[in-house]
């Protein structure tokens, strides 16, 4: 091991941040860079499931605060390509990942918002595992990143109780609206505990980024917390849970839970879910859509600045 | 508040609204559609604010109105024929430069009528427009900016926003009609003469078109109707989109 690094696990062991100019392994980087980049991505190609409502949304009230929520994804976003910045790569060079398949985002956006329900639905359980996940990675080695997280996780636990009271509205509702919001839980509930990745024996990428406090806490563990803290809230709902294997284990101190189906996820991770292709389609056409305008700020920036040039000349 | 009055201000406040959301509610269709992820996160931003704007004055409406009627009502249960925005509002989303276009129209019409506004005897009323003002004043910059970058941008960027301003200058002369109602809470001080505020407006636009390299069109047409609740083709289908999930559940909470 050379003294670099050296130094840099001892940082690491130490739970000492790593920042943008210390030194690090390029496998590090690397494996950063893919987890940043993803989560980034993540956020804004989640502002297309549920900007799919913005426009449906049933009052006024929750067209604002649907409005800000996807506002607030947006922010994220650009939040977390500014961190990932700073391990020196572009902006444009990780769109363009996005745009050719080669960078991934949360495979839970590949599902369809089908009805009022699933704003709710996306809130309350995808915002929340990502809450779970995200507290822990508060914690991560990388200084930039886990700062991000702190302020991220500030916002989404604000969307996590919105999400969950648009599903309680519904829930307390008529009929046909609780049969909306039970249709949501059914269909989300799997996908955002698959949002958690593989079990950790399946788990490519794992190891290593436990090792270097990339990742704090296992996707088993993490999702038992998340299994966990959904049980009561579904039962303040007074909505039916979609596993019928839930249940109380006093020895554990957990719940026990059915299996995912890891077909389906890897299924969907692979393409074939409803909506892989439509939203890199929607990012790749508004991006293309606005390039003359990009083209028209950059013209007209050259234009002032040749006439400051000429002025000062 | 005399009943005539009290009706005419009804009246005012729910155009004001109908103005209000139906001009969010088009910026709104731009959310993950922006040029870039900055102006996504903008033109959210001004979309809030008019949406906002538009609760304030039907909640207003709701208490003038006095008849069981909510907030949501206004918006969701009344029909393209009911509806009394002005059509510049209602006007699609279209290509960047044309929302672009539309929305410094739009802002230039709030900095000269806001200002007025806020000096209504009605204190509800001035209290919207005292927020309002201070909104606008960041809508009018940015469009401004932008309306300057994309007229003296490119030459493509050049093209779109001279079609843009021809094709929506004609719906602009509506902006200062006045009609019995406007006239009448205009006499007791409630409402804005918008027949005297063309020229302040006009001055504006034309100062930024013409920075822009832009030509400000001649007046040879104009469409009127929208606060008659005669509309273009265009309001039905957005409140069919906007009002379906309301509409589909009766009397239920949200």
């Amino acid at each position: 091991m050379t003294s670099q690094e050296e130094n840099f696990m001892r940082k690491i062991e130490a739970d000492e941040k790593i920042e943008p100019k210390d030194w690090m392994p390029e496998a590090y980087r690397k494996n950063l860079i893919r987890q940043m980049s993803q989560h980034a991505h993540s956020e804004v190609i989640g502002m297309q499931p549920e900007g799919n409502w913005i426009t449906r949304a049933p009052s006024l009230r929750r067209k604002v605060v649907l409005l800000s929520k996807v506002q607030d994804e947006a922010g994220h976003g650009l939040y977390l390509y500014s961190a990932t910045e700073t391990l020196g790569i572009t902006r444009a060079e990780l769109i363009a990942a996005l745009q050719s398949g080669e960078a991934k985002y949360a495979s839970i956006f590949n599902y369809p918002t089908l009805t009022w329900g699933d704003v709710g639905a996306i809130g309350w359980l995808v915002d929340g595992a990502a809450i779970v996940n995200q507290v822990s990675l508060q914690r991560t080695s990388y200084g930039p990143y886990s700062r991000g997280m702190i302020r991220i996780c500030k916002e989404e636990s604000f969307h996590q109780r919105q999400g969950y009271e648009a599903l309680l509205a519904l829930a307390n509702g008529s009929p046909e609206q609780k049969q909306i919001a039970q249709d949501s839980l059914n269909r989300f509930y799997w996908p955002a505990l698959m949002m958690f990745g593989p079990h950790d024996s399946e788990s490519a990428h794992s190891a290593k980024s436990m090792e270097w406090k990339i990742k704090r806490e296992t996707n088993d563990d993490l999702r038992q917390k998340f299994i966990d803290q959904t049980v009561p809230q579904i039962e303040v709902l007074g909505l039916e849970h979609p596993d019928k294997a839930i249940k109380w284990n006093e020895e554990r101190g957990h719940y026990d839970s059915g299996e995912i189906d890891w077909d389906e996820f890897y299924s969907v991770i692979n393409g074939n879910g409803h909506c892989n292709r439509q939203r890199v389609e929607h990012h790749i056409a508004a991006h293309d859509e606005g390039t003359w305008v990009r083209d028209a700020i950059t013209a007209y920036n050259e234009k002032k600045n040749a006439k400051k040039a000429q002025n000062v000349a | 508040m005399s009943d005539a009055i009290k009706q005419a201000t009804l009246e005012y406040v729910i155009r004001l609204g109908d103005d209000s959301v139906v001009l969010g509610h088009r910026i709104s269709e731009w959310v993950s559609y922006g040029p870039f992820l900055e102006e996504d996160i903008a033109y959210g931003n001004v979309a809030l604010d008019y949406i906002g704007r538009a609760r304030m004055y039907y909640s207003y409406a709701a208490e003038l109105a006095d008849d069981g009627r909510t907030e949501d009502d206004f918006p969701y249960m009344r029909s393209d024929r009911e509806y009394r925005n002005l059509l510049l509002m209602e006007m699609p989303r279209g290509d960047f430069a044309y929302s672009q276009v539309r929305q410094l129209l739009a802002d230039a019409y709030a900095a000269v009528m806001l200002p007025e506004l806020v000096k209504s005897k009605d204190e509800t009323i001035a209290a919207v427009a005292a927020k309002a003002i201070k909104e606008t004043k960041y809508h009018l910059r940015r469009s401004r900016d932008w309306v300057l970058r994309l007229g003296d941008g490119t030459e493509e960027s050049h093209k779109r926003t001279q079609k843009a301003v021809d094709q929506l200058w004609g719906y602009t002369h509506e902006l200062f009609d006045m009609d019995e109602t406007e006239q009448l809470l205009a006499d007791n001080g409630i409402g804005v003469d918008v027949s005297k505020l063309r020229d302040a407006w006009h001055a504006m636009v034309s100062e930024i078109l013409t920075t822009a390299t832009l030509t400000v069109p001649d007046d040879s047409w104009a469409v009127r109707g929208g606060r008659t609740g005669y509309h273009t083709e265009n309001l039905g289908h957005m409140l069919t989109e906007m009002q379906i999930v309301h509409r589909s559940h009766p009397g239920c909470q949200w």
